[in-house]
């Protein structure tokens, strides 16, 4: 392989892109409470955001960027915040029940507990399947190929 | 008492992602199998308080007391019987695992994977609603497929690819099960959908179609015949303990337990439900056994005969529906019945996780599996063959091992209820499980030793694991009747009470 | 609306129960069982339809500044949408698990071909 990834063109389009793409990400996230999303959905367009790299600049250099070991700890950071905030719920009654204040119906602020939740399992989401899809991207195959 | 119960979900969870964060830091890498053990202690602890003493009903997030979109967690007499089994087994099987995983690399990989397992199964059977009961059914059944293939081995992988593909689909048909019946009766908590379907009729015809798809679904996951095609390259092409907790505890938490729910709490002991209980737990006695007779693999005989005692406890299960779906139920036969279904249950996590283990033990020291390049190993390895002894006359229903008590019972009960051939059936079944097993005492433990002349006693983390799961078999023959007032009684009873325990804390 | 969409979503199951069953090739299978997966969700969703007074249900989204109440009856049932997210998730590592072993298999085996795939036996 002499020059990996793809063209020039699609690589300037992915350097100015990937930016926005990853913010866009966290947008959806964050307002999972008020509008349709969550952190579910925000987590893959994160993660989307890294396929865009690997497949413009190469798996090499994206796994120099977002190694592995990265991957697993954001994993399971995000996986730990989200049971912290199950069970701080026991400082107010019992598994999981809310203990931040609920705003007003439809603003930013509010809805308790959801939006941090939100954000955990956009952590958990986005490190999970950027670290799943960068695995498969560096696997090489060994064996010769055979005729199906 | 109530903070306890979500905790035996969240801490096995919470461990397994510290066990990933603690691995990645350089030099606490040896404290995560330590972690993983305490972590599956102080679960089996927690059961361990918990029985004996109320139903305790929790509502997750507050949302109780009529709004029935909650979730809520039930932990009645057969959710005790449940967590007491799976964290016993999966107690020994991560200490076994301390030392057996020794020759495979990122065992942190490992434990973390058994602990989503542990912790996704104490989910299974703490559901209170058919959603949730899914939901940790496939956070176990996902991670049983990446452990089954931990290896990476070519036959590890097939083995499964395969047990993946049966599994999905088998998931795929319960899920349509739940779908028929939220859109029958607008719930998915299980009480609540059993008074629904008492209005919508629970024989009706859409009914009926609900209830094929989750029983052929849960078959599946509990490998009857005819879903058990997976069972047999899956069981044995995974590591000894992971085998161990396949065959011990996830064919019986997310297969046998769930069709217990089922087919009790949530579609209630009809006729046709009963039949077909009693039809696949015949079926897969005597296919299992008959299968198993003539295997010389020993890991592939154990799998096989899996699928045999498994029928034993469901066809126990389905002939206490069918005195419950009578006219006028005898509740004292029922309760026998309930009574050698679970006892057999719990008795077989024992004694098949113990036969798996020592098959680990054998197969990392003397280099095999087969039965035949084995031999002589109760000179050489005098611990694990002894338990191994233990384990095999305990499954054999030798007295006064507490395989023995269950088979009699299940025996007796199927003649009260008014099968006597079934009864025959199982006695015969049970005889060539005794032929079984003198096979592979005579083949693996006495005899001259052909391949394993070298072979050294196992180390002692495996011994220790050994050993407690002998004296639990050992035990659970001679205390079977305070056995049986403190927590089968109470299981037996949250079965044929119906819909009764799970409606003690929601009001419709 | 009626039983039309109903039918469509049992075919695409059977045509993906099918893939599972005939088709030799992993990737086939695999996609297969993905198809069998999406069929369920979109039987989930259909149940969760409904029309109020022959107006078509809305989605259940509140409008800025709208009352709970006006919403809670034109809206189509909500929980079988948060049951459908839920699916899809698992459905996702699933897809990933899948994906990764089918690549291993190639590594060691050096073909795609179930029949070839088949060192287990009896």
């Amino acid at each position: 392989m002499n020059d990996p990834g793809m063209s020039l063109i699609v690589k300037n389009t992915a350097r100015l892109i990937t930016g926005f793409i990853a913010v866009f990400g966290i947008y959806i996230a964050l307002t999972g409470h008020i509008s349709p999303g969550g952190g579910f959905a925000g987590g893959v367009i994160l993660a989307s955001a890294v396929v865009l790299v690997v497949l413009a600049f190469g798996r090499e250099f994206a796994a120099r960027l977002v190694t592995e070991p990265q991957c697993h700890g954001w994993d399971a950071a995000g996986a730990m915040g989200f049971l912290v905030v199950a069970l701080l719920g026991y400082l107010v009654g019992g598994f999981f029940w809310n203990f931040l204040p609920t705003g007003r119906l439809g603003h930013l602020y509010s809805g308790g507990m959801i939006p941090v939740a939100n954000l955990a399992i956009l952590v958990k989401v986005g490190a999970g399947l950027a670290g799943a899809f960068i695995a498969l991207a560096l696997f090489h195959r060994t064996t010769q190929r055979r005729e199906i | 008492m109530e903070p306890l119960v979500p905790l035996l979900v969240a801490v096995p969870l919470g461990v397994a992602f510290a066990v990933v964060l603690l691995a990645h830091v350089r030099g606490l890498r040896r404290l995560t199998g330590l972690l993983a053990v305490a972590a599956v202690v102080a679960n089996l602890a927690i059961s361990l308080v918990l029985i004996g003493g109320p139903t305790i009903n929790t509502f997750v997030g507050g949302w109780g007391d009529g709004r029935t979109l909650g979730i809520q967690m039930v932990c009645d007499g057969l959710a005790k019987l449940m967590l007491v089994t799976i964290n016993l087994v999966a107690a020994v099987s991560i200490v076994y695992a301390g030392a057996y995983m020794r020759r495979f690399t990122k065992v942190w990989l490992f434990e973390s994977l058994f602990l989503l397992m542990t912790g996704a199964m104490n989910g299974v059977v703490l559901a209170g609603d058919l959603f949730n009961m899914f939901v940790f059914l496939e956070v176990a059944a996902i991670a049983s497929y990446a452990l089954v293939g931990f290896g990476c081995e070519a036959e590890e992988l097939e083995a499964a690819f395969k047990y993946l593909i049966l599994g999905t689909v088998g998931s795929a048909l319960i899920l349509l099960g739940i779908t028929i019946l939220y859109s029958l009766t607008g719930n998915l908590n299980m009480a609540m959908v059993s008074q629904g379907l008492a209005v919508v009729g629970r024989t009706s015809p859409a009914v009926l179609l609900a209830a094929a798809m989750l029983l052929a679904g849960l078959s599946l996951k509990a490998a009857m015949v005819p879903f058990h095609a997976w069972l047999p390259d899956a069981h044995p092409s995974a590591p000894a303990p992971i085998s161990a907790m396949l065959s011990g505890v996830l064919i019986k938490a997310s297969g046998v337990y769930a069709l217990a729910r089922v087919v009790f709490s949530v579609l209630g002991p009809s006729p046709q439900y009963a039949t077909v209980l009693m039809v696949l737990g015949a079926a897969s006695m005597v296919i299992g056994v008959f299968l198993a007779i003539g295997q010389w693999d020993f890991k592939r005989l154990l799998a096989y005969h899996s699928i045999s005692q498994m029928g034993y406890v469901v066809l126990a299960l389905g002939a206490a529906a069918a005195v419950m779906s009578r006219s006028d139920p005898d509740r004292t036969v029922a309760g026998l019945c309930l009574f050698g279904g679970l006892f057999h249950l719990f008795n077989h996590a024992a004694f098949k996780s113990l036969l798996f283990l020592s098959s680990g033990c054998i197969e990392q020291q003397a280099g095999t599996r087969l039965l035949k390049e084995m031999g002589g190993l109760s000179r050489r390895m005098p611990i694990t063959s002894f338990c191994c002894r233990i384990g095999a006359l305990s499954i054999a229903g030798v007295p006064p091992f507490n395989g023995f008590f269950s088979k009699l019972i299940i025996i007796i009960s199927l003649f009260l209820a008014g099968y006597p051939v079934l009864a025959g059936v199982a006695v015969l079944v049970a005889l060539m499980t005794l032929l079984s097993f003198i096979k592979v005492q005579r083949y693996a433990l006495e005899g001259e030793p052909t391949k394993t002349a070298g072979a050294v006693e196992a180390p002692a983390l495996m011994c220790i694991a050994l050993v407690v799961l002998a004296v639990v078999c050992v035990a659970g023959g001679l205390a079977a009747i305070p056995l049986r007032d403190h927590l089968f009684a109470p299981a037996g009873d949250a079965l044929m009470n119906a819909s009764g325990s799970l409606t003690a804390g929601v009001t419709p | 609306m009626g039983i039309t969409l109903y039918v469509l979503a049992f075919a695409v199951l059977l045509a993906g129960l099918y893939a599972v069953v005939a088709k030799k090739n992993i990737i086939k299978i695999i996609v297969g069982v993905l198809i069998l997966d999406y069929a369920v969700n979109m039987m989930l969703v259909l149940v969760g339809y409904r029309s109020i007074d022959g107006q078509a249900g809305q989605a259940p989204i509140l409008p800025g500044g709208a009352e709970t109440g006006a919403l809670a009856k034109s809206a189509v049932d909500p929980l079988p949408q948060a049951m459908v997210l839920t699916s899809i998730v698992i459905g996702l590592g699933l897809t990933a698990l899948m994906v990764a072993m089918a690549i291993r298999l190639y590594e060691k085996y050096g073909t795609f071909d179930m029949n070839e795939i088949r060192r287990l036996r009896g």
